[in-house]
């Protein structure tokens, strides 16, 4: 369940390539399986793409200047995220949320004001534990080794059960024809179609070709900072060493990874 | 046998032709929800179950409910339901067929539906109710045919459709079971994330459903030349009223818990249907009606007096049934929702492509019903009077 397809695909095409393309002519079938997933040569070098045991992100919001939405600009851009200008067909994969939103249990009304005041990035959690992985109905949702929480638009049939099951609100469905409200399509990744259901992907698409997410690259103040939580020495592990964080609705069980600084 | 559904009188007819109209409506509603997507109905980023995932909860129960024909008849030798098990057979295989048109119309890329075939996920509870519906279809509709078939020719059932209606009564129970895990276990959702939801869907299941088995028969009483006896109604009809109590009972052990406790995400939701939250109302005059009319239902089937007059059993049994729907076809699925796991209120009305499509899913399974009761009445006439 855990497995990903395209990574396999991709495994398999470039082992394949790598050991015997030079002597043999490589079958049309092959080719025809190998291009979809990997149309940047980039792409098909495994030694530059990011990897990790377990991806993870600490968010420190209090570095997040008033007003500024650069991560939230530049993942929707990124992923082809269409704004409908409306609440009821929205889709989001990051957005801000107040503190007592997105933390209802840890919040009360003597909270330091600066906190309660604080717009904090929210997105999906990438969850250790993820409940929308053990209800989808055709594995459309799944996990992969390094944990991040992926989405199969093409096998994804809008059940919405993985959206009365994630306890985050992060899954946005698309209740219409995403393509015209799509400010300006970005080639380098998919477009949906009306009736499948979307969310963070952690960037995967910009993993496997050695870049860091799009919303982490974008930030100026460093308030995101992703890295392997399996790595003692990863930057992240060492920020969250020092620093006081938090998860969201821990006691659920979930495992979130998205590490909140507070 | 299925040429006698042809047979039938000019009411019948006008019934059917109504009938083939609100479906004919509803199906041209959905070409419009397959050419724009779900967005024509009511649901949103907040509240992304409604109306249809409604009906489905509610028509599992309508199904379900068979089996309390089914087991005293063939458990405990109860001879009166012997005439009408097999109309409970039927409404279960009409309300199943409902069920499954249901989820289909929910889905917001039915052309990969088979993909929970293709890809089955143990894991996942919907697989698991897509299963359990179809067998207990599947059992249902043989059952009441070979019964039927015998009856006509008036030969014993053969030996070995017994254990099949065995079988379906735990199959039966199981049916509304699974479907209650869908909600049951989703950890982010209070409303729903009670260990009572399985026991309070069978409870309300058995009233509903029995509820509408006696209105049909009455039905069938006055207009279609079949009396299923006063006995087997007076059973049916004591039935509804242990069910009700215990579902009404149910009920309250939930608000019991929720506010109590004083754990503001148990009690949000209760107060958001009988209260409001906020100034967000929309569910209120509907919960209220609901619980006046199951009170009220229980007091008037718990009166021997007024349980054995025809004309109060009937308006008793349409009081379960609509404060039954309104509890589970509207309130339930959608309260889940509000507030949302960011404590957003956003409210739920359908839309008018909506309601079509829905009425249309209705009026198949009616068709469907109307079809099944037809030939087991004209099957029951040629015995009566050959
Ligand atoms: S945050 Fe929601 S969508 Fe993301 S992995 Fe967790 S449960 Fe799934
Ligand atoms: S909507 Fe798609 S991803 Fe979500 S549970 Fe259904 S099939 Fe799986």
């Amino acid at each position: 369940m855990t497995t990903n397809r395209r990574e396999f695909l991709k495994i398999a095409g470039v082992s394949t390539l790598s050991l015997i393309a030079p002597a043999i002519v490589c079958p049309a079938w092959a080719k025809d399986k190998i291009i979809p997933v990997s149309n940047s040569p980039e792409a098909l070098s495994p030694s530059k793409a990011l990897t990790a045991k377990r991806w993870a992100m600490a968010i420190d919001a209090s570095k997040c200047p008033a007003d500024c939405v650069d991560c939230i600009a530049a993942c929707h851009a990124t992923h082809n995220v269409p704004g409908f200008g409306n609440p009821k067909d929205e889709v989001k994969w990051i957005w801000q949320e107040k503190f007592a939103a997105a933390f209802p249990n840890e919040s009360h009304a003597y909270l330091r004001e600066s906190l309660q005041k604080q717009q904090l990035p929210v997105l999906c959690n990438h969850c250790a534990n993820p409940p929308c992985v053990r209800v989808c109905p055709t594995k459309a949702t799944f996990q992969r080794h390094d944990g991040i929480v992926m989405m199969d638009y093409h096998r994804c049939i809008g059940c919405r059960l993985c959206m009365a099951a994630c306890p985050y609100g992060a899954r946005s469905m698309n209740y219409r024809d995403p393509r015209p409200f799509i400010a300006r399509i970005n080639p380098d990744y998919p477009t949906r179609t009306k009736g499948v259901v979307e969310k963070c992907n952690f960037c995967q698409e910009r993993l496997a070709k050695g870049l860091g997410p799009a919303c982490v690259v974008a930030c100026k103040e460093k308030a995101l900072v992703f890295g392997d939580m399996e790595n003692p020495q990863s930057e992240i592990r060492l920020l969250l060493e020092k620093r006081f964080n938090l998860l969201r609705r821990a006691s659920l069980g979930t495992k979130p990874q998205i590490y909140y600084i507070l | 046998m299925l040429e006698k559904s042809l047979k039938g009188s000019r009411g019948y007819w006008i019934w059917i032709i109504f009938l083939l109209i609100v479906a004919a409506i509803g199906f041209f509603f959905y070409l419009r929800q397959l050419d724009y997507g779900l967005g024509v109905t009511g649901m949103s980023r907040d509240v992304s179950w409604g109306l249809y995932i409604a009906q489905f909860t509610f028509l599992v129960g309508i199904a379900a409910s068979a089996v309390m024909l089914v087991l005293p008849y063939y458990l405990h030798d109860y001879k009166a339901f012997g005439k009408i098990t097999v109309l409970g057979e039927f409404l279960a295989v009409a309300a199943v067929i409902m069920c499954v048109l249901f989820v289909f119309v929910d889905l917001g890329q039915p052309s990969r539906v088979m993909n929970v075939l293709l890809h089955p996920s143990p894991t996942s509870i919907l697989f698991w109710d897509m299963i359990v519906l179809s067998g207990y279809l599947l059992i249902n509709i043989f059952t009441g045919w070979v019964i039927l078939t015998c009856n006509r020719k008036e030969v014993p059932p053969p030996g070995w459709v017994k254990p099949l209606i065995y079988l379906s009564i735990p199959w039966a129970i199981s049916i509304h079971t699974v479907t209650a895990f869908i909600y049951a276990g989703l950890p982010g959702r209070s409303f729903w994330l009670t260990a009572i939801m399985a026991p309070r869907f069978l409870a309300s299941a058995f009233a509903s459903g029995p509820a509408l088995l006696i209105i049909f028969c009455l039905i069938l009483k006055r207009y279609g030349r079949f009396d299923a006896g006063e006995k087997a109604i007076q059973a049916l009809s004591k039935i509804v009223a242990y069910a009700l109590a215990t579902s009404i009972f149910f009920v309250l052990v939930e608000l019991f818990t929720a506010f109590y406790s004083q754990i503001p995400e148990q009690a949000q939701h209760f107060l958001y249907l009988f209260t409001g939250l906020e100034g967000h109302t929309k569910l209120v005059p509907w919960m209220w009606t609901s619980a006046v009319l199951a009170f009220a239902a229980l007091g008037m089937l718990i009166i021997p007096p007024i349980r054995r007059n025809d004309g109060w059993l009937a308006v008793a049994c349409v009081f379960v049934f609509v404060s039954l729907w309104i509890e589970k076809g509207l309130g339930l699925v959608v309260t889940g929702f509000i507030p949302s796991p960011l404590e957003t209120i956003t409210e739920y009305v359908p839309t008018g492509a909506e309601i079509a499509i829905t009425l249309g899913v209705w009026a198949i399974g009616f068709m469907i019903l109307t079809i099944l009761y037809r030939i087991f009445i004209t099957v029951h006439d040629e015995k009566e009077n050959p």
